[in-house]
């Protein structure tokens, strides 16, 4: 005698608390088996883009803010280079390097939530994150002191940062970097090793390096692949040619190696934020900048490593106080078109790990 | 799948959790004890210099919320603007500073407090008088370094985990 049976569909999301965000999934089930998925999204959307384009270039940089929550000084600094590419607005020694010091202070803070919120979905549940959330607090006083705001900066602007960065800051910087590595190898040791994480992690989700490629992916889900591609170094911007550091790359491109790739860019960040602060000069913090600025009529693309893969700014300009578009090409956007393939023929609980495993941020995807 | 090496890495793994054990807390009881802020904080409310103001409403222009509402009438004998209304809808602000960096005049600053909670929305819209600095209306360091270095130090995670250690 066979069962008559039939695929059931199961909605995962949007308010689903393992799917960081507003993210919606229409899974259809063979049992526990997925045997197709459906992402939708717009669950976020603000319409970023088209508010952009009723602001001044300056009132433009807290909307960034808000694409990436979780890396705001990324966007902030992706943003400005645009503005800066399209205007022609030069930027101070001491601005660069305060703004490289940021963006990796950024990247380390939004892997740590991102490998926290990883593990927390392979059922690590809590102790890891909380661990995780405790050394990015420490990163966000850095970014209070700084600015005034521990998730919205709004610190960059066109043609350097806002403020000088105050007195106190070189010292906790110090403090954080001689504590940090410290920090990273007991989470290595925490959960590196742990043979549930190994076992629910190791081969499943596999993104082939064809695939990635295909779907533009980028960032520590196209690196995880083997792919060794990090536009610091392929495209350098700011001044990111000085500095010494190296890529991490997976070797097969599954969960876990995503995972690791991420632990690792931690260290070479750190390893970047060493030398910025040893290089860092004195001077000027910000060039000298019109209040209006208008740029001349022109597009312009800029793009950046940002924490979750390259953030780009696609702005037109015609000679107007605002501009006339704003793209932003979101990394979390593209690397999420990868899910279908990497998740069907998966169990529903592999489902939840390959998604926490791409670091989505739904403040990116819907703009 | 196989459960490989009978457990080492699990065993490693809660060595850290019960080395925390023996940590001390790195939390706060919020109400009872608080923290001193950054010197830079950026608080949910706006503060007005009534006298360096001239009311040329730069701020209103630069606000990319539109929040700041600026109303003047002209003063023919001494010949300058007199503001007869400045009006701030902090239901609307996202505190971002640009109008305090925009301020050619060092009129406008960002408030030091942090719990501006109201019970009703129009306490939210707050015009002239309740824009001045007051006792507990303190002005915050963002933009200004000078009124900073009078400010508290801030209290930093990063601080406190390595006094203990040390």
């Amino acid at each position: 005698m066979t069962l008559k049976t039939e695929p059931f569909v199961l909605n995962v999301g949007p308010q689903h608390p393992s799917t960081h965000g507003v993210f919606r999934m229409r899974a259809t089930l063979d049992g526990e088996v997925v045997v197709d998925i459906e992402p939708i999204f717009g669950y976020l959307h603000r319409g970023i883009e088209k508010l952009a384009e009723e602001r001044t270039y300056t009132g433009v940089i807290p909307l960034t803010d808000r694409l990436d929550y979780l890396s705001s000084m990324a966007n902030n600094l992706g943003y400005c280079l645009a503005v800066e590419k399209l205007a022609g607005i030069p930027v101070p020694e001491r601005a660069q390097y305060i703004r490289v010091i940021m963006a990796e202070l950024q990247r380390i803070a939004s892997h740590l939530i991102a490998v926290g919120a990883f593990l927390n979905d392979c059922g690590a549940f809590m102790t890891p994150i909380v661990y995780m959330i405790r050394e990015r607090e420490k990163i966000l006083d850095l970014f209070d002191m700084v600015c005034g705001q521990r998730l919205t900066y709004n610190y960059m602007r066109p043609g350097g940062v806002s403020q000088e960065i105050p007195d106190e800051f070189l010292p906790a910087l110090d403090k954080f970097l001689k504590q940090m590595p410290g920090w990273i190898d007991e989470y290595d040791q925490l959960l590196k090793e742990n043979e549930i994480l190994l076992a629910r992690s190791k081969g499943v989700g596999t993104l082939s390096q064809e695939l990635a490629i295909s779907i533009s992916a980028s960032g520590p889900v196209l690196r995880g692949s083997g792919i060794k591609w990090d536009i610091r170094r392929a495209d350098p911007y700011s001044i990111y040619e000085r500095f010494e550091f190296d890529i991490p790359t997976g070797t097969v491109g599954d969960c876990y190696d995503r995972y690791r790739v991420r632990v690792e860019e931690m260290r070479q960040s750190l390893r970047i934020l060493e030398q910025a602060r040893q290089q860092i000069p004195g001077g000027e913090f910000r060039s000298k900048v019109p209040h209006l600025i208008r740029p001349p009529v022109g597009e312009t693309y800029a793009h950046i490593e940002a924490p979750k893969g390259e953030l780009g700014f696609y702005l037109v300009s015609d000679n107007s106080i605002a501009p006339y578009r704003c793209h932003v090409r979101a990394p979390s956007l593209l690397n999420v078109t990868a899910l279908r393939d990497l998740m069907i023929g998966w169990k529903i609980a592999d489902l939840i790990l390959i998604f926490g495993s791409m670091d989505i941020c739904m403040g990116e995807i819907d703009r | 799948m196989k459960f490989e090496r009978y457990g080492i890495g699990i065993a490693k793994g809660l060595r850290v959790t019960f080395k925390h054990l023996f940590r001390r807390p790195v939390t706060v009881q919020y109400p009872e004890q608080k923290l001193h802020m950054s010197r830079r904080i950026r608080g949910n409310e706006l503060i007005w210099d009534k006298d360096k103001c001239t009311g040329c409403a730069t701020c209103a222009k630069t606000c990319p919320q539109g929040v700041i509402q600026v109303i003047t009438s002209v003063d023919a004998v001494e010949n300058k603007y007199v503001v007869e209304k400045f009006e701030v809808d902090t239901g609307y602000c996202i505190s971002c500073g640009l109008c305090i960096e925009a301020c050619p005049y060092e009129a406008l600053y960002m408030g030091y407090a942090y719990e501006r909670a109201k019970y009703r929305r129009e306490d939210v819209i707050q015009t002239n008088e309740q824009l001045l600095p007051s006792a507990d209306r303190l002005r915050s360091g963002y933009m200004y370094p000078e009124i900073a270095a009078q400010l508290p130090r801030q209290t930093l995670l990063l601080e406190r985990i390595t006094e203990e250690e040390e």
